[in-house]
């Protein structure tokens, strides 16, 4: 999932910084991520995972690192299986 | 005259309603140079209003958001650039509330605040950004304990007449135009060569120029947090519900107009219905709706407060966007129809009825972070976002 996330934010982060060279934890904001990007990212991720994010998922701490898209994407999956 | 002074009601809108009072005598004159509304805002000095969003143990009030817009409400009905430096500096120091109590310095400077009466100004927009602030050219160069910035600020708004400017730039010198900071840096810290004249339509009391800024400070000044949280989590909430607020006092101002107007003539020939009575029914039923709005966002930001994660949410960004280009949208109708009301009396200056400062005050609205480009952001983010599909949510 990692790999997937990391590949989603380089097509579609609009990053100036090559995604790599970014830690799981780097604050992806700090980084470059715009708000329009985020959204992207987003679509990306849920076509990826073939999933929706629930509205109270969508706010900034979500997306704010590469650990914590993967932590916001388990929980949905998760609650997928649980449903 | 102590006796007086002490009996006088000091509840937060009779402390407004005395600013307006002294506002409504300038207004015009305000308008008409383009000068700034000394006047009232010495006043709102003297009742001690600056300081009211600060918590009590920075030596302020603590007041509400909803208290705040309710200020903005009264005075705009007197004089709208009044109460929109008076938002503009509430704006700011709403930044400092949500951000900086945990920091020494600017506790301090909360404190001062309260106490000097100090006004925010505003610096965010910059020459080449096209206009958004979440971005900026310029970065702050920190060296060791200092900080130091040069900005092409081409508004600043009432910058000539602000005690401290919160002025936004890069984190640093190799950061990207998102990563931003919001630096507090005191008159005398930094210098203004002016390079744009606010001469505009209207809201010309706020005399926004635009300046070249130069300012040296102590590197604490920097606010300890990144400014994209700042701009999410107060200064998106807090300028479309104060500015919302303050124009639906200027539509409120339009229709007591139009109704003093249409009862005048009902008295003069009774039995008889005056044209534009309905028009009247109308406009109270628009104004109600804005008024709604307003409430209902400011009663949701309250809400949001209480819960971080709300506050930073799509969601919540979208409701806050919402208030904003519906409140700047409907006054304009209002006004208009006031305009028709009152007729000639309401188009001429210096007449009772005179309505061209607030058509052309209210005109702002839609311009102030340009409406398109709230849309703009709103439909993006409803590409994952879901509407609100129930009444009570």
């Amino acid at each position: 999932m990692n790999d997937t996330i990391r590949t989603l934010l380089s097509k579609l982060g609009g990053l100036p910084v090559a995604v790599d060279t970014l830690a799981d934890e780097a604050d992806l904001y700090a980084a470059g991520l715009s708000s329009f990007a985020s959204v992207q990212l987003m679509l990306g991720l849920e076509e990826a995972f073939d999933m929706e994010f629930p509205d109270h998922l969508l706010n900034r701490k979500s997306f704010a690192s590469i650990a914590a898209i993967e932590t916001t994407v388990n929980i949905i999956l998760e609650d997928r299986k649980v449903a | 005259m102590d006796l007086a002074s002490k009996s006088a009601d000091q509840s937060l809108k009779a402390r407004a309603s005395r600013v307006a009072t002294i506002a409504a005598v300038y207004a015009d004159d305000v308008d008409r140079q383009g000068r700034f509304p000394l006047e009232a805002i010495e006043a709102m000095k003297a009742e001690k209003l600056l300081g009211i969003q600060i918590p009590a143990d920075c030596g302020g009030e603590g007041r509400s958001t909803s208290e705040i817009a309710e200020i903005c409400t009264i005075v705009a009905q007197a004089c709208a650039a009044s109460a929109m430096i008076f938002a503009m500096h509430q704006i700011k120091v709403s930044s400092l509330v949500s951000h900086g109590t945990e920091a020494d310095w600017h506790r301090g400077f909360m404190r001062r605040i309260c106490d000097e009466q100090l006004l925010l100004g505003s610096a965010t927009t910059e020459g080449g950004i096209g206009g958004n602030l979440r971005n900026s050219i310029c970065a702050i160069e920190v060296d060791g304990d200092r900080c130091r910035l040069e900005k092409d600020a081409t508004v600043i708004s009432y910058g000539k007449h602000a005690d401290a400017i919160l002025i936004t730039s890069r984190a640093h010198k190799d950061a990207p135009p998102t990563d931003q900071v919001m630096t507090v840096f005191l008159k005398d810290q930094y210098t203004l060569d002016q390079t744009h004249v606010w001469d505009t339509l209207g809201m010309r009391g706020t005399c926004s120029d635009g300046f070249l800024f130069k300012g040296e400070a102590p590197s604490v000044q920097i606010l300890p947090k990144p400014f994209a949280e700042i701009a999410a989590q107060s200064m998106l909430a807090s300028s479309h519900l104060l500015w919302s607020a303050l124009w639906y006092g200027i539509a409120v101002d339009a229709f007591t107009k139009a109704q003093t107007f249409i009862r005048a003539a009902a008295r003069k020939a009774p039995g008889i219905q005056p044209p534009g009575l309905v028009q009247l029914a109308e406009m109270s039923s628009e104004l109600q709706v804005i008024r709604s709005n307003i409430q209902s966002g400011l009663a949701s930001y309250e809400q949001a407060l209480k819960d971080p994660d709300r506050l930073s949410s799509m969601g919540f960004a979208v409701a806050m966007n919402n208030v904003k280009i519906a409140s700047s949208e409907m006054i304009l109708p209002v006004i208009n129809q006031a305009l028709r009301i009152c007729g000639i009396m309401g188009y001429k200056n210096g007449t009772p009825f005179s309505l061209g400062r607030h058509l052309r005050d209210a005109h702002s609205a839609e311009l102030m972070i340009s409406n398109d480009r709230i849309l703009g952001n709103t439909s993006t983010m409803l590409l994952v976002h879901k509407q609100e599909t129930g009444l009570l949510g």
